[in-house]
C-alpha cells in the first residue's frame, strides 16, 4: 500500500526531448577513474569546486532540499540526479523522454578557479558523462562542459569530443569572468561553429566575480533565482553588440533555464538603440532582433505562470514557435512536468515543435 | 451519494510527524499523523501533481515585520516536494490562496480491529487483526 514514487501518469502523446537534465556525481570519487593520481590527491586534500571560500556550500540557501526535488533522493544514498535507475523510473520512463540532454553542472570546471584543476575536472566530467551515463542509457546525450576562462583548453576539449556522437553541444558558464561577448571567449565560439555544436548557456551557482544582479549581490535566493534572467540578458547584449554573430554566422546558442518571455521587449529596445546609434558599432550589419531570431533558442523551464495562461502563447508568437525547447530541470526543485506545466492551448504542430522537433533540429537528433 | 469507508493502515504504520501513501478505492491518498491524530489528503498537488506524502512536514513562518518572525503550528503543513506549495494538513487548504488552491481532504477515524470485523468497512490491502487499531478513511 506504500508506493515510493508517483504511479499515476497521464497520457503522453509524443516522446519529448528534455533539454535540461542534471546528472550528479555520488561524490567526487566518481570522477577519480578519469583523473590522474596527482589530481585525485588534490581533490582529497583541498576539495573540489572552489570559486568561493566555503567549498560545497551554496551561496544562497534554497528553500527546497538544497535546490533539489525532495522526492528525488535515491534510496541507496547519494544526491538527487546520481542514480540512473531512479532517473529512469521517476523521470525518463514516467514522462516519456525520447532524448534527454545532460547539463553537468558543478564539478565540470567552468566554476573552478584553479586553472589546471579546471581542465582536469572538465575532461573527467566529460569522460564520466560518456561512460557512466550515455553508454548505459542511450536516451541520454552529453554536453561538452568546458572552463570558459581557458579558451585554449576549451578548443582542444571541444575538438576531441566533437568526434563522439554522444556529445551534442558545448556548455560554458554565463557567470564568466567577463561578459561572454568579449574576445577572450571567441576561440570557443570558433571551435563550436567549426564542429557544428551549439553553445548551451545554463545559469551557474558560482560567479567569476560579478554579482548575479547588476544592482549588486542579492539578499535572498528568490532574487538570485530571478537573476538567472537578467544575468543572461547581460551576456546576450554583450555577444550581439560585440559582434560575435558577425564573426561566427553559423553559431547557435541555447539559453537554458533563463526564461524567454523577456526576450521580445529586450529585442525591441536593442533595435531602437541600434537604429539611432549604430555608428558606435559599425561592425554590426543587422538589427539585433534579426540576430536573435537566427541564432538563439530558448528552453522553457521554469515556465512562467501568468494568471491568464493565454498570455504565454502570445509571447511565443513574437519569439517564434520554432525557437522553444522543452526542458524539465530534473531533479531540481523547480522541475516542470510535461504532463501538467502547459496551461494554454497549442495546435498539434506547435506541440510537436515545442516538445520535440525544435530540439531535434537544433541538436541534429534522429 | 453514500460514502464508503476504507481501512488504509494500522495506526502503528504512521508514526507521529510522518506520512504514508495509501490507496483507497483506487485513489492515492496521503495519510498524516499529527501528534496521534490522523488526516488524509489527496496525494496530488493541484499545481503540477507532485506527490504530497513525499513532501516535508513543516510549520508556518509568520512575521509582523522584516526580521521579526516566528514558527507557528509546527508539523501541521505539508510542503510539496517539487515547487514547495504548502497545504494545511488539517484542511487541505493553501495558506496563500485558500479558495482556489486546495487538495481534497478526507474524513478519517480510528477503529479497533474487533469493531472492523463487524463491517461495513472495506479492507482492501491487508488482513485486519482484532488486537490492533486501524485508520479508516471515508470516501
Amino acid at each position: 500500500m506504500n508506493a515510493p514514487l508517483p504511479s499515476v501518469t497521464g497520457a503522453q502523446k509524443i516522446g519529448i526531448v528534455d533539454c535540461d537534465i542534471h546528472p550528479v556525481q555520488r561524490s567526487a570519487a566518481d570522477l577519480y577513474p578519469y583523473m590522474s593520481q596527482r589530481w585525485r590527491e588534490h581533490s582529497e586534500m583541498f576539495g573540489p569546486h572552489i570559486r568561493q571560500g566555503l567549498t560545497g556550500m551554496q551561496v544562497y540557501p534554497r528553500m527546497m532540499a538544497a535546490g533539489q526535488r525532495a522526492d528525488a533522493y535515491p534510496a541507496g544514498g547519494g544526491p538527487p540526479g546520481s542514480d540512473l535507475d531512479m532517473m529512469r523510473a521517476q523521470h525518463l520512463d514516467a514522462v516519456g523522454v525520447e532524448w534527454g540532454m545532460l547539463v553537468a553542472l558543478s564539478k565540470g570546471g567552468m566554476e573552478e578557479r584553479n586553472p589546471d584543476y579546471a581542465t582536469v575536472l572538465s575532461h573527467a566530467v566529460n569522460e564520466w558523462q560518456r561512460h557512466d551515463w550515455v553508454a548505459k542509457e542511450p536516451r541520454l546525450l552529453a554536453g561538452v562542459v568546458v572552463p570558459q576562462e581557458d579558451a585554449d583548453f576549451c578548443v582542444q576539449e571541444i575538438q576531441l569530443r566533437a568526434q563522439d556522437k554522444a556529445f551534442k553541444q558545448v556548455i560554458i558558464s554565463p557567470r564568466s569572468a567577463e561578459p561572454l561577448g568579449r574576445r577572450r571567449y571567441w576561440p570557443i565560439y570558433a571551435a563550436a561553429q567549426e564542429c557544428g555544436l551549439p553553445i548551451g548557456l545554463h545559469p551557474a551557482a558560482f560567479s567569476g566575480g560579478a554579482p548575479s544582479t547588476s544592482a549588486g549581490w542579492p539578499t535572498y535566493y528568490m532574487q538570485e533565482h530571478y537573476g538567472f534572467c537578467t544575468g543572461m540578458q547581460g551576456n546576450i547584449v554583450s555577444m550581439i553588440f560585440e559582434g560575435v554573430f558577425e564573426r561566427f554566422p553559423r553559431l547557435k546558442i541555447a539559453l537554458i533555464e533563463s526564461g524567454f518571455t523577456w526576450m521580445p521587449a529586450m529585442a525591441w529596445r536593442m533595435d531602437a538603440a541600434f537604429e539611432r546609434m549604430r555608428k558606435e558599432v559599425p561592425h554590426l550589419k543587422r538589427r539585433p532582433s534579426d540576430t536573435i531570431r537566427e541564432h538563439f533558442w530558448f528552453a522553457t523551464q521554469p515556465l512562467e505562470e501568468p494568471e491568464n495562461p493565454a498570455h504565454l502563447p502570445e509571447i511565443i508568437d513574437w519569439i517564434g514557435w520554432d525557437r522553444l525547447l522543452f526542458s524539465t530541470d530534473y531533479p531540481h526543485w523547480d522541475y516542470d512536468d510535461p504532463r501538467h506545466c502547459i496551461r494554454f492551448r497549442m495546435t498539434e504542430a506547435q506541440r510537436a515543435m515545442l516538445f520535440r522537433d525544435n530540439a531535434r533540429t537544433l541538436y541534429g537528433l534522429p | 451519494m453514500s460514502k464508503s469507508r476504507f481501512v488504509v493502515a494500522r495506526t502503528s504504520d504512521v508514526a507521529p510527524g510522518t506520512s504514508l501513501r495509501v490507496n483507497a478505492g483506487g485513489r492515492d491518498i496521503a495519510l498524516f499523523n499529527i501528534a496521534g491524530a490522523f488526516f488524509a489528503l489527496g496525494d496530488r498537488c493541484p499545481h503540477e501533481s507532485g506527490s504530497l506524502c513525499a513532501g516535508k512536514i513543516v510549520g508556518f513562518a509568520e512575521a509582523d515585520e522584516p526580521g521579526k518572525y516566528r514558527l507557528v503550528r509546527d508539523g501541521e503543513f505539508v510542503r510539496c516536494p517539487w515547487h514547495g506549495w504548502e497545504f494545511d494538513i488539517r484542511t487541505g487548504k493553501s495558506w496563500c490562496d485558500p479558495e482556489k488552491s486546495r487538495v481534497r481532504a478526507y474524513q478519517t477515524g480510528v477503529t479497533s480491529g474487533s469493531d472492523l470485523v463487524e463491517g461495513p468497512y472495506v479492507a482492501e490491502t491487508f488482513k485486519v487483526s482484532v488486537e490492533e487499531n486501524y485508520v479508516v478513511v471515508e470516501i
